[in-house]
């Protein structure tokens, strides 16, 4: 990611007369105060971004805007002139334009169809030839490179962002919205959608841009308005702030954007893998032939673009998946054919990487999903009943010690936060005093407070003596958190560093499978780790593992 | 290879033929109203209510009218009118809409049980209630075979097959088809571009109910000339099953329609040749089952079909 590079000049701001105006904005769900009198102020031809944490309220106030929910009270101004937004189709009129965070497109019909639906040329009948000739028209004059006779799900998510800022531009939109738009992309994906937000500012167009990213703030906005709890914390200049100080407005408190962690004290050997072999889920080989240690007290961090068997690593150890050859330890017993129940009795804790569809039981209030697993066993379950002082008295205690909100025992999963979804899981896993963790993608989708708490357990856990396997497609994560590294490509270790000897380049390079194969997936692969990295790679790859053949990787 | 033989000789006669048409024009109707609610997103399993309300209604005002007109018209009404009231409970109340199809089928037969009763209770429906006109087609007519089988069909028969194409333009090469579609597969979607979901949603239903009252028009004022408890034995159903087997598309639909329709009509002509015409008056049914056991393939739903669209989620 091109991080952190200054931000447009301010020379391209025109003028300092608003363009858009909320004034006062208020809307209550429930008890919930979503929005509580916020202002925006976004001036004409910038890209002003509103952050704030999951929660503070930023995509009420845009669906506000869009008119897809009707505020209590509070006053929009464009121009100069009050509008009225009664729906999506005044917000149109009124020239304001959105790209939601889930993509509003029609799955099953061509590009040129979603772009031009609602306004679609000709009479009763659609021309469908000036269908797609203005939609081809359209992407080439503004960049967007798109077939309009294509099926949308035919195409990678990247591109169907790009029919969702033809759909606006087709509107002749001059504000334009985007909802956390790079949540779905990859580095290189974000970099040309900046290219292409500051060819649309240069065109006359204004943007705001939602986000909690603080080093996209950095590197596009021209000012930032910051929310908290639904309520206004600070409208800032870019050029004349810092991503601490607006990690500050966020949160509302100092904010650590490095992990502090001293030197481990490493114990006993607690987790071996040796020699671990897996498939994936359509039966292909994922996992071939992993050798690994994770011993007391230290963090093992596992690095490597998406799908070269890291999903399968971890369901492998939770005992999710068959191994198909191979033995996994766990405190010098092999577990590899033991259930996962078995495996909890020795002291193993999982952090699934998609906490909504394994971590929890969504519908289920907090206090049984904190002692999930544990349900059976006692003082939670005696003589085959259920203890219901045991689970109050356990979730009262975890609720407090994490800081979940609400701190309602019987409020159901469903209801909290993502981040707060997070605590709860990290709360029961440890709850057992585990000997070993793997957590996989521990913090993804979590904002700058959630991230840096889930962070902080976890490096208190290992001063404990926990041994944590660390599974994370965040590069920076890797970085901070673990104690050595090990490069995983294509299902296999490539190579292990103490993290305070390891090179970023390196190991970006070894992610990618060290060199470029010709015609295997791999080379958007080597795009993807390349584009992760802020420089130039080396000009030697190194020459292990890399293209050995008879390897089907997993794709 | 006497068995053989009596198929040969039937396969060989136009009443087959002109019977696999007739049977299938009420189902055609039926199944295209399925086929335009489902691809709006409202599940539609209420087809066999609204053709027995369709039948009865076309009795009841075509006995007091004599008007052939205002008989038709009063049964496609009031096919709309119940189909009104499936579209309230899924589409404004969010109820199941399966659970409301259901309900509508049971009104439907206890309605029209009643209203049977208490208008027929002795004597029958009357006799002298209009006929749907037959098309007697002066060239096509006079030749062998051909003539036989299509030159002196029902009106609705030629409604129901000229209904194929139009369902197709409409759902397909129309901007209103182009935005129902869209509300059937992503209801958010078109509701951000300012499509209202609701109004395609209505729209929609309540065509799948003037489509199946027709039909219940044709089933009372052509095909038994007179209305009977639960005449309609399953049609809608039928045709539910054929805009399954048929994809959701409307030409897909017809073809499934035509081959419950000669399933039918070969039942009929089987009847005294000694083969357990039983038997044979099972085909469409085990078809069905055959049908939706996915002997077709895996058939694709719209993706929001039968899912309530709520405003401001």
């Amino acid at each position: 990611m091109t991080a952190l590079v200054s931000p447009t000049a301010p020379a391209t701001i025109p003028s300092a007369t608003p363009y858009l105006q909320m004034r006062g904005i208020t809307k209550a769900f429930g008890t919930l105060l979503a929005n509580d009198h916020v202002d925006l102020t976004v001036r004409d031809r910038e890209i002003h971004a509103v952050v704030g944490e999951n929660g503070a309220g930023k995509t009420t106030l845009m669906n506000i805007l869009y008119g897809l929910i009707h505020p209590d009270s509070g006053d929009i101004v464009i121009d100069g002139s009050p509008v009225r937004i009664r729906g999506p189709r005044d917000a149109i009129a009124a020239g304001i334009g959105m790209v939601h965070q889930h993509f509003q497109l029609v799955p099953v019909m061509t590009v040129a169809e979603n772009v031009v639906l609602g306004q679609e040329p000709g009479g009763v009948v659609i021309d469908r030839r000036a269908a797609v000739r203005q939609v081809g028209e359209l992407s080439e004059r503004f960049g967007l490179v798109v077939d309009p006779t294509a099926r949308v799900e035919t195409l990678p998510v990247g591109v169907q962002q790009r029919v969702e800022l033809l759909k606006i531009l087709y509107r002749g939109s001059r504000l334009l919205v985007f909802d956390e738009p790079t949540a779905v992309l990859t580095p290189q994906e974000t970099d040309e959608l900046f290219e292409i937000l500051r060819g649309l500012v240069a065109g006359g167009k204004t943007v705001i841009l939602i986000t909690h990213k603080l080093n996209e703030v950095m590197a596009i906005s021209e000012r930032v308005t910051v929310l908290r709890q639904g309520r206004n914390a600070g409208e800032l200049e870019t050029a004349k702030t810092s991503p601490a100080e607006i990690a500050r407005a966020m949160v509302g408190r100092e904010v650590l954007l490095r992990v502090e962690r001293d030197e481990p004290h490493i114990g006993e050997e607690r987790l071996r893998l040796d020699g671990l072999k897996a498939n994936s889920d359509r039966q292909l080989p994922a996992l071939d032939g992993i050798d690994l240690t994770v011993r007391s007290g230290e963090i093992v961090g596992i690095a490597g673009v998406s799908g070269n068997g890291q999903l399968e690593l971890a369901e492998v150890i939770a005992g999710l998946r068959p191994v198909t050859d191979g033995h996994v330890f766990l405190g010098g017993e092999d577990v590899a054919h033991q259930a996962t129940a078995e495996r909890r009795v020795h002291g193993l804790a999982y952090i699934p990487e998609d906490r909504q569809a394994r971590g929890l039981v969504l519908p289920f209030d907090v206090k049984d999903n904190l002692i999930l697993g544990s349900q059976s066993r006692p003082p939670f379950a005696q003589r085959g009943q259920r203890n219901s002082e045991a689970v109050e008295e356990r979730a009262r205690e975890l609720i407090r010690r994490y800081d979940i909100r609400p701190p309602d025992p019987e409020a159901p999963a469903e209801s909290l936060s993502g981040g707060n979804q997070q605590k709860v899981v990290v709360a029961r896993e440890l709850a057992e005093n585990p000997k070993v963790l793997v957590a996989a993608e521990p913090a993804r989708g979590l904002d700058v407070g959630a991230t840096e708490f889930i962070h902080r357990q976890l490096i208190e856990q290992r001063d404990h003596g926990l041994a944590i396997l660390l599974i994370s497609s965040e590069l920076d994560e890797i970085f901070s958190l673990s104690d050595s590294i090990a490069v995983i490509y294509r299902g296999r270790i490539v190579e292990v560093v103490p993290s305070a000897a390891a090179d970023r380049e390196r190991i970006g390079l070894l992610m990618a499978g060290g060199t470029i194969e010709g015609g295997t997936p791999s080379a958007s692969q080597v795009a993807q780790a390349a584009a992760s990295l802020a420089t130039e790679p080396p000009g030697t790859p190194p020459p292990r593992e890399a293209g050995s053949p008879g390897q089907a990787g997993p794709q | 290879m006497d068995i053989v033989n009596t198929f040969a000789t039937i396969l060989a006669r136009p009443d087959l033929w002109a019977g696999t048409l007739r049977f299938a024009a009420p189902l055609t109707l039926a199944a295209l109203g399925g086929v335009i609610s489902e691809r709006s997103g409202v599940v539609n399993i209420a087809m066999e209510g609204m053709m027995l309300v369709g039948a009865f209604f076309a009795v009841l005002v075509g006995a007091a009218t004599h008007d052939i007109v205002l008989a038709t018209l009063a049964s496609v009404l009031c096919g709309g009118l119940i189909a009104t009231f499936h579209g309230v409970a899924s589409i404004h109340l969010r109820a199941n809409q399966i659970v409301s199809g259901m309900a509508i089928n049971l009104f439907a037969l206890g309605l029209t049980s009643f209203l049977m009763f208490r208008f027929y209770a002795t004597s029958g429906t009357p006799s002298d209630i209009p006929a749907l006109p037959d098309v007697n087609i002066p060239v096509i007519n006079s030749i062998p075979f051909v003539g036989a089988v299509i030159g002196d069909l029902n009106s609705i028969v030629w409604v129901s097959i000229l209904a194929v194409p139009v369902t197709w333009w409409f759902l397909f090469r129309t901007r209103i088809g182009l935005r129902i579609r869209a509300v059937g597969e992503h209801p958010r979607a078109a509701d951000t571009l300012g499509v209202s979901v609701f109004r395609m949603r209505y729209l929609c239903v309540i065509l799948s109910g003037l489509f199946s009252g027709l039909g219940g028009a044709y089933l009372a004022l052509s095909v038994a000339h007179s209305f009977s408890d639960n005449m309609t034995s399953g049609a809608g159903f039928i045709a539910l099953a054929a805009m399954i087997f048929g994809k959701w598309h409307p030409v897909g639909a017809f073809l499934a329609c035509l081959l419950f329709g000669f399933g039918q009509s070969l039942g009929i002509n089987l009847q005294g040749t000694g083969f357990p015409d039983q038997l044979v008056a099972a085909t469409p049914y085990v078809l069905t089952v055959v049908a939706l056991a996915g002997f077709v393939g895996r058939a694709v739903a719209p993706a929001a079909d039968g899912v309530p669209y709520e405003v401001g989620e």
